[in-house]
């Protein structure tokens, strides 16, 4: 788990983070939501940011420790700049989006679930994103590159690399 | 209100959106202004189409012209001539569309031919952000219909009369669920959409909430009435902001309608419904664990009995129905019983939707009733394999599932023939596959899913499957005995018999099924060391033909040196110290090496 997160330079998060707690107070079981709300934030879900929500709501730390381990879309590390999710549903996989995925590894130097050195990249294998119809298909952020081949990688990858 | 001429509608399902139908769409509205049109032409996004496989799409209206492959580009054409001179630009039309010059209604294009659209019937048509035009088809109609006409007990009744079964994979019929959770006394009852899609390769209740998400709404205000329930809930996917942010807003206007809230329709009925937002789990499908992440707790699933009609939410009478489930009832009450039977077989009537994806020419999204035969869905409707390949297996069911073969191919699609068939209804995911797929490494594929999705709670799955992946693996790597194979289906009916929810009772589903109809690959694997299809790289081997040229870019490109050879002489590769990775394949210009 990441330390020494400065919590004086985060001030305006943890008050925007408590902010939410503070309109929730009356609804049941918001713990997702409000993990949901702190990953938006901080972009991750650090020990001390896991603390905060503990000492704001009363539960206890091994359960909000528990939830935010038992969802894989809840990280505890900081991710890289830009995220690659690859898609592993079965209609791209069945298309061979395997390949595409090994490609990526070998270009980017790294596993799934891996931040590159210089932390632009981190990739992940995903399940299936619905656009079915693109297969084989990967995000980048927030783009989607549909009917992938392994040869497109490079080039994809450049236009981030500035 | 404002009449136009004609209406521009944009696909912005989740498969067109992101090939940019976004700024078609936008494009679209500048050149309309700029022209001067404005006051003529409506531009309007829709949900999903179904035909993804040629998107973007954009229809436009009253000609029905049916635009695929869409790109920016193509728009300044398309307005000036079709919609400022009203002459269509067949160029860029759906070539499906087209017969001998003049233009088929969408209803006649091959693909929707066949269709029955009941669940999906203002998908692609409405705007989805505006209540007004799902209200101008008949929307909230039948919430009206219910709570000024009807007691509870007789809407339970058509439920029941209709037959519908769960949509969502397991088949129980709605009626029947509901009328248990209707008789239990209790200060709060609460009605559950489970959007939660995890079946990879399906995408049709993103596509229904996307399209239609008021259709979710109205049923589960239905349902809360049927039920004595004041509060709903939508657990949808995180990974559907689309969905989410349509539903958002639908909620919002139904509110400022008074169709969702206090005292709806002056009956004194009231009816709320929130979002919860899933985080990645996919045994939160299962409707314990689905419970449990509501709540706001890791998402494990528990015993049933008490089932959630007695004891669910927060310990309160419960139901949970499927997206799609619950896009059927407005239509059954505003039509009745006999109508919905009309469609479908004896068991299982109406329709259902099915995402068709993997090797096949229009991937997409088809509406189809009960009772149409695999085959048609998959040659007349969905065309065929690509490139000529042999058509091999259709999956369905998920990770749940299994595999069909081609001989099976003329059974009419219901719950229990796709049972008897070892495979399941599942959620509606029907993957193609053909030659090139490899069905011991799609088994093993569907159990590294399981074995990362099991949430650990009971032993049979979490390690059960975990041993099962093992061999699998063992085996895609060449190194598998024959015996392996009878402790996979050992370990299998073991599993079945003892998993605690149906993740794990349906685990093994994949490499029983495969294990039936494709043994004799399982036997290449173990016994020859040979993979059929060509895709466990642990038994390929890579060999240089006498196209080579001596070119020495392979060799190059090796990262391991296994390649030897002279300049203009044919290069050799050392099997024992290639690692087949593949990277002289991609090198090589003369396609001189290939794989067996």
């Amino acid at each position: 788990m990441q330390k020494g997160l400065d919590l004086k330079a985060k001030e305006n998060e943890f008050r925007e983070l408590k902010e939410f707690i503070d309109s929730k107070r009356d609804t049941k079981g918001i713990l997702m939501q409000t993990l949901h709300k702190a990953q938006e934030i901080f972009g991750y879900l650090p020990e001390e940011v896991q603390k905060f929500i503990s000492i704001e709501t009363g539960m206890p730390m091994a359960e909000i420790y528990g939830v935010a381990t038992f969802y894989t879309q809840f990280t505890l590390t900081p991710k890289g700049e830009h995220t690659i999710g690859v898609c592993l549903g079965t209609a791209c996989y069945v298309k061979n989006a395997q390949l595409v995925l090994d490609k990526l590894i070998k270009e980017l130097g790294i596993n799934v679930g891996e931040t590159t050195e210089d932390g632009l990249f981190t990739l992940d294998a995903t399940r299936c994103l619905g656009c079915c119809g693109l297969a084989p298909v990967m995000m980048i952020d927030d783009e989607v590159y549909g009917k992938l081949e392994p040869k497109d990688i490079p080039d994809i990858l450049n236009k981030y690399r500035k | 209100m404002a009449i136009f001429r004609s209406h521009v509608l944009v696909c912005r399902g989740t498969g067109c959106s992101s090939s940019n139908s976004e700024k078609i769409q936008k494009k679209f509205e500048d050149k309309i202004n700029e022209v001067g049109l404005e006051k003529e032409v409506k531009v309007i996004r829709t949900g999903c189409f179904g035909l993804c496989e040629v998107g973007p799409i954009v229809v436009v209206y009253p000609e029905g012209a049916f635009y695929s492959h869409m790109t920016v580009e193509k728009v300044d054409e398309i307005v000036e001539e079709h919609l400022l001179k009203g002459r269509i630009v067949k160029k860029y039309l759906y070539e499906g569309s087209i017969d001998e010059d003049a233009l088929k209604s969408i209803n006649e294009v091959n693909f929707y031919k066949k269709q029955k659209r009941v669940v999906l019937r203002n998908c692609g048509i409405i705007n989805p952000e505006d209540i007004n035009e799902y209200i101008a088809k008949d929307g909230y109609m039948a919430l009206g219909k219910v709570l000024t006409e009807m007691k509870p007990e007789d809407v339970i009744q058509i439920m029941k009369d209709s037959g519908l079964r769960g949509r969502g994979g397991g088949g129980f019929p709605t009626g029947v669920k509901w009328s248990f959770a209707a008789p239990n006394k209790a200060d709060q009852k609460y009605v559950i959409c489970n959007a939660d899609e995890g079946d990879p390769g399906a995408f049709m209740d993103r596509s229904v909430l996307e399209g239609d998400p008021n259709a979710v709404l109205e049923a589960m205000a239905i349902a809360g009435y049927a039920i004595g329930a004041t509060k709903g809930f939508i657990y949808v996917r995180a990974e559907y902001p689309i969905a989410v942010h349509r539903l958002e807003i639908a909620i919002e206007q139904a509110k400022e309608k008074g169709l969702l809230g206090k005292n709806i329709f002056n009956s004194g009925f009231d009816f709320d419904i929130e979002i919860r937002l899933g985080a990645g789990a996919f045994v939160c499908g299962e409707e314990t664990a689905l419970m449990a992440s509501i709540e706001g707790k890791r998402g494990m699933s528990r015993n049933k009995p008490p089932f959630p009609a007695n004891k669910g939410l927060w310990g309160k009478p419960t139901i949970i129905n499927n997206v799609e489930t619950l896009a059927n009832v407005p239509q059954i009450i505003l039509n009745g019983a006999d109508w919905f039977r009309s469609f479908g077989t004896e068991k299982s009537p109406g329709t259902k939707v099915f995402a068709l994806g993997g090797k096949i020419n229009n991937t997409g999204l088809v509406e189809i009733p009960m009772g149409t035969t695999l085959r048609e869905v998959i040659y007349d409707i969905g065309g065929g394999c690509p490139n000529d390949k042999a058509f091999k297996a259709v999956q369905t069911g998920g990770p749940s599932g299994g595999c069909i073969t081609s001989e099976h191919l003329d059974t009419p699609i219901d719950f229990d023939n796709l049972i008897a068939l070892g495979s399941m209804m599942g959620s509606g995911g029907m993957i193609v596959m053909d030659e090139d797929n490899c069905m011991v490494d799609i088994a093993r594929f569907f159990l590294d899913f399981t074995v990362d999705e099991s949430c650990g709670k009971c032993t049979p799955c979490r390690e059960g499957t975990k041993r099962m992946l093992e061999i699998l693996n063992r085996i895609t790597k060449g190194n598998g005995k024959l015996e392996d194979l009878d402790t996979l289906e050992k370990l299998a009916v073991n599993i079945k018999n003892t998993a605690l929810c149906g993740l794990g009772q349906t685990a093994p589903n994949p490499v029983i099924s495969t294990l039936k109809y494709y043994r004799d690959e399982y036997e290449a694997h173990v016994v020859d060391k040979k993979c059929p299809a060509g895709v466990c790289k642990g038994l390929l081997s890579y060999e240089i033909t006498d196209a080579c040229k001596g070119c020495t870019r392979c060799a190059r490109q090796c990262p391991v040196n296994a390649i030897e050879g002279k300049v203009k002489e044919i290069h050799v590769i050392d099997q024992e110290k290639c690692i087949k990775c593949g990277a002289c394949i991609e090198a090589c210009p003369f396609n001189a090496i290939i794989k067996k």
